[in-house]
C-alpha cells in the first residue's frame, strides 16, 4: 500500500491520468480533482509523519461531501451543489494522507442497480461497455475495476457496494449498521445507509476501513465499539471455521452459471479447510419487499428536503411558494427518485401506513432473527452476490420490479444491520465476472475480511477486464 | 387494493410533485405491480413481532449518543447562504406565500 518510493506526485499523476483517458469510456467521473489531487500529493510528500495512507489515490462516490468539489448525488436537483464541509469519513481518509483523485458517478440520489439512473448518463462496465457495472455505486465500482485507483468509497442502502462489487469484478465492503460515519453521506434510507468500501481486493480494502471506522460525535448512530486491527488479522488461517449455506437462496430465479460459480466457491473454502454447514433464513425471499416498503419510505422523508429553498436547483416561473417546491421537485428529480418518494409517500399516507410501513418493520425483525439464529452455528453465511451477471444497458430500465429484484441478496443485510462482503469467484461464458458474498453477524467486519482474502489468496481472478488502465 | 390514477395524483400531490397526465399514465401500471409485489407480506402473521424501529446493533442502542457540550465555531451566515437560489439581505428568499 505504500507508494512512497514511486513518489507521490507520481502515483496520483498516474492515477488522475488513466482517470482522465478512461472517463469517455467509462463515464465512472463527475469530476476529475487533477489541481487538487496533485497539490495535495505535493503537501503530502512533505509531511515526515508515517501516515497510514499515505499518498493513496482514492475515488469518492458523488453523495459523500467534499468541500474542495461538488457533491451531486447524480441529481439535478443538486446539481453543482459545493457542500460547506467534509464528511467525516473525507476528513478522516485526508488526515492518514489518502489523496481524492474525483468524484464518483451514481444512481440519482443511490437509487437504483445499474447506473443508468443518474442524471449524468450511465456508468459502464469495464468489462464489456455494452453492459451496466452494477448500481448505485457504479462509478466507484468501474473505477477500482478499470485499475484507476485501488480503493473508493460508495455507500449502500440495500446492496449499492457489493453488487457493482460483484458486477465489475471487484471486493466491496459493507460493514455493519454504525460501524462508519454517515456525517456528510447525503441521507437516502437513515435505517439503512452506510458508506461502503471497493478494493481491487480485501487486503486493499482492510486500511480504509480502519481509518475511517469508528465512534463520531457527528453521527449519533455510530457506536461505540472498539475497531480491530484489520491487517493484523487478515492472513489468519481460516481451517476450522464455519460457514453456512442458506440452501433457499440457491433456487428460482439465480442464473445458471452464478450458481455454479458460488457452489465452486463453497467447495473451494472447504479446500481451505472451512466446514460447510446448513443455515437455514426462511424468512430471506421477502427481503425485497420489506426493503422496498422501508427505503422509500424512509426515502420520502429524507428527500422532502429538497424544495429549493436553501440550495441546489429552484425551478424558475413559479410565482407562488407550493407551485415553486411542485415545480422544482418535478424538474430537478429523475423518473426513479419520483417513483420511490410516491411509493413511499404511499406506504405512509394515512389508512395505509399500518398495511405497509408497520407490517414491514414487523417482518424486518424476523429477517434479522433469522440471522441472528444462523450465526449461532456458523461464523458467516455464504451465498451468491447477485442473481446474474451484469445486464446489459437498457434491458431493465422499464421494469423496475425486475431491477429491484438484482438485490434480492444483498438488502437483507442492510434490513438487519449486518456486515457483508462481495469477492470474483469466477467468470461467466461471455467474460463477465460472477461474484460471492459472505454475510457476518455483527461487527465481524474482521471475520469476513479474513474468510475474503483466504479466497482472493488461493482462487484470485487472474483475468482483467477490457478497460484497465 | 390495486392502485389506480386517482390515487397517483393524490400521492404526487401529498408529495409535493407536479406529474404530467403523461406521467400518471406511466407510472400506475409500475407502482401496481410494486405494490402487489410487496403484498405478499400479508402472508404472514406477525401479531405478536415487536416492529423493527432503529439501533439494530444492541452495540448500538448502547451507545451515549450525547456529544461533549462545548461551544463551537458554527457554520456562520456567509456560508449558509453561500450555495442557496436565491439568497436576499442574510435570508432565503422565497415566492410570494398567499
Amino acid at each position: 500500500m505504500n507508494t512512497a518510493e514511486n513518489g507521490i506526485r507520481a502515483e496520483v499523476e498516474k492515477s488522475v491520468r488513466a482517470a482522465e483517458k478512461l472517463n469517455p469510456q467509462l463515464n465512472a467521473f463527475l469530476t476529475i480533482e487533477r489541481d487538487y489531487a496533485l497539490k495535495r500529493a505535493a503537501e503530502i510528500e512533505k509531511v515526515s509523519e508515517n501516515l497510514p495512507l499515505v499518498g493513496l489515490p482514492i475515488a469518492v462516490k458523488d453523495n459523500i461531501c467534499t468541500q474542495f468539489s461538488q457533491t451531486s448525488c447524480g441529481s439535478r436537483i443538486l446539481g453543482d451543489y459545493n457542500p460547506p464541509y467534509d464528511a467525516t469519513a473525507v476528513e478522516r481518509l485526508e488526515k492518514a494522507g489518502a489523496i481524492i483523485v474525483g468524484k464518483t458517478n451514481m444512481d440519482e440520489f443511490a437509487m437504483g442497480s445499474s447506473n443508468e439512473n443518474s442524471a449524468f448518463g450511465a456508468v459502464r462496465n469495464p468489462w464489456d461497455t455494452e453492459r451496466v457495472p452494477g448500481g448505485s455505486s457504479g462509478g466507484s465500482a468501474a473505477a477500482v475495476a478499470a485499475g484507476i485507483v485501488r480503493v473508493a468509497l460508495g455507500s449502500e442502502t440495500g446492496g449499492s457496494v457489493r453488487q457493482p462489487a460483484s458486477f465489475c469484478g471487484i471486493a466491496g465492503l459493507k460493514p455493519t449498521y454504525g460501524r462508519i460515519s454517515r456525517f456528510g453521506l447525503v441521507a437516502f434510507g437513515s435505517s439503512l445507509d452506510q458508506i461502503g468500501i471497493f478494493g481491487q481486493t480485501s487486503r486493499d480494502i482492510a486500511p480504509v476501513l480502519q481509518t475511517i471506522a469508528g465512534r463520531d460525535s457527528h453521527d449519533s448512530t455510530t457506536a461505540d465499539v472498539p475497531v480491530p486491527d484489520y491487517l493484523s488479522e487478515i492472513d489468519s488461517p481460516i481451517a476450522g471455521m464455519r460457514l453456512g449455506v442458506p440452501r433457499e437462496l440457491f433456487g428460482e430465479g439465480l442464473d445458471s452459471e452464478v450458481r455454479e460459480a458460488v457452489e465452486t466457491a463453497i467447495e473451494n473454502y472447504r479446500k481451505l479447510g472451512a466446514e460447510i454447514v446448513d443455515v437455514q433464513l426462511p424468512h430471506a425471499k421477502y427481503n425485497i419487499a420489506v426493503y422496498y416498503i422501508i427505503a422509500t419510505a424512509e426515502a420520502s422523508s429524507n428527500l422532502a428536503r429538497y424544495d429549493g429553498v436553501r440550495y441546489g436547483f429552484r425551478a424558475e416561473n413559479a410565482p407562488e411558494l407550493r407551485e415553486m417546491y411542485r415545480k422544482t421537485r418535478e424538474e430537478g428529480f429523475g423518473a426513479e427518485v419520483k417513483r420511490r418518494i410516491m411509493l413511499g409517500t404511499y406506504v405512509l399516507s394515512s389508512g395505509y401506513y399500518e398495511a405497509y410501513y408497520a407490517k414491514a418493520q414487523k417482518v424486518r425483525t424476523l429477517l434479522k432473527q433469522d440471522f441472528l439464529n444462523a450465526f449461532q452455528i456458523c461464523d458467516a453465511i455464504i451465498t451468491p452476490t447477485s442473481p446474474s451477471t451484469a445486464f446489459k444497458i437498457g434491458e431493465k430500465s422499464d421494469d423496475p420490479l425486475a431491477m429491484y429484484l438484482s438485490d434480492v441478496y444483498t438488502a437483507s443485510a442492510n434490513l438487519a444491520g449486518i456486515p457483508g462482503i462481495s469477492i470474483p469467484c469466477g467468470l461467466s461464458s461471455e467474460n463477465l465476472p460472477i461474484g460471492v458474498q459472505l454475510l457476518g453477524t455483527h461487527w465481524s467486519e474482521n471475520v469476513l475480511l479474513r474468510l475474503a482474502n483466504a479466497y482472493e489468496t488461493e482462487f484470485p481472478l487472474s483475468a482483467k477486464p477490457i478497460i484497465y488502465a | 387494493m390495486a392502485i389506480t390514477a386517482e390515487d397517483i395524483r393524490k400521492i404526487a400531490q401529498l408529495a409535493h410533485l407536479e406529474i404530467t397526465d403523461e406521467e400518471v399514465a406511466h407510472y400506475t401500471p409500475q407502482m401496481a405491480s410494486i405494490v402487489e409485489y410487496v403484498e405478499q407480506l400479508n402472508e404472514l402473521n406477525t401479531e405478536l413481532i415487536e416492529p423493527a424501529t432503529g439501533g439494530f446493533t444492541v452495540e448500538g442502542e448502547t451507545t451515549n449518543t450525547r456529544r461533549e457540550d462545548v461551544p463551537h465555531q458554527s457554520l456562520g451566515q456567509k456560508a449558509a447562504l453561500a450555495e442557496a437560489p436565491d439568497p436576499a439581505e442574510g435570508h432565503f428568499r422565497v415566492p410570494k406565500v398567499l
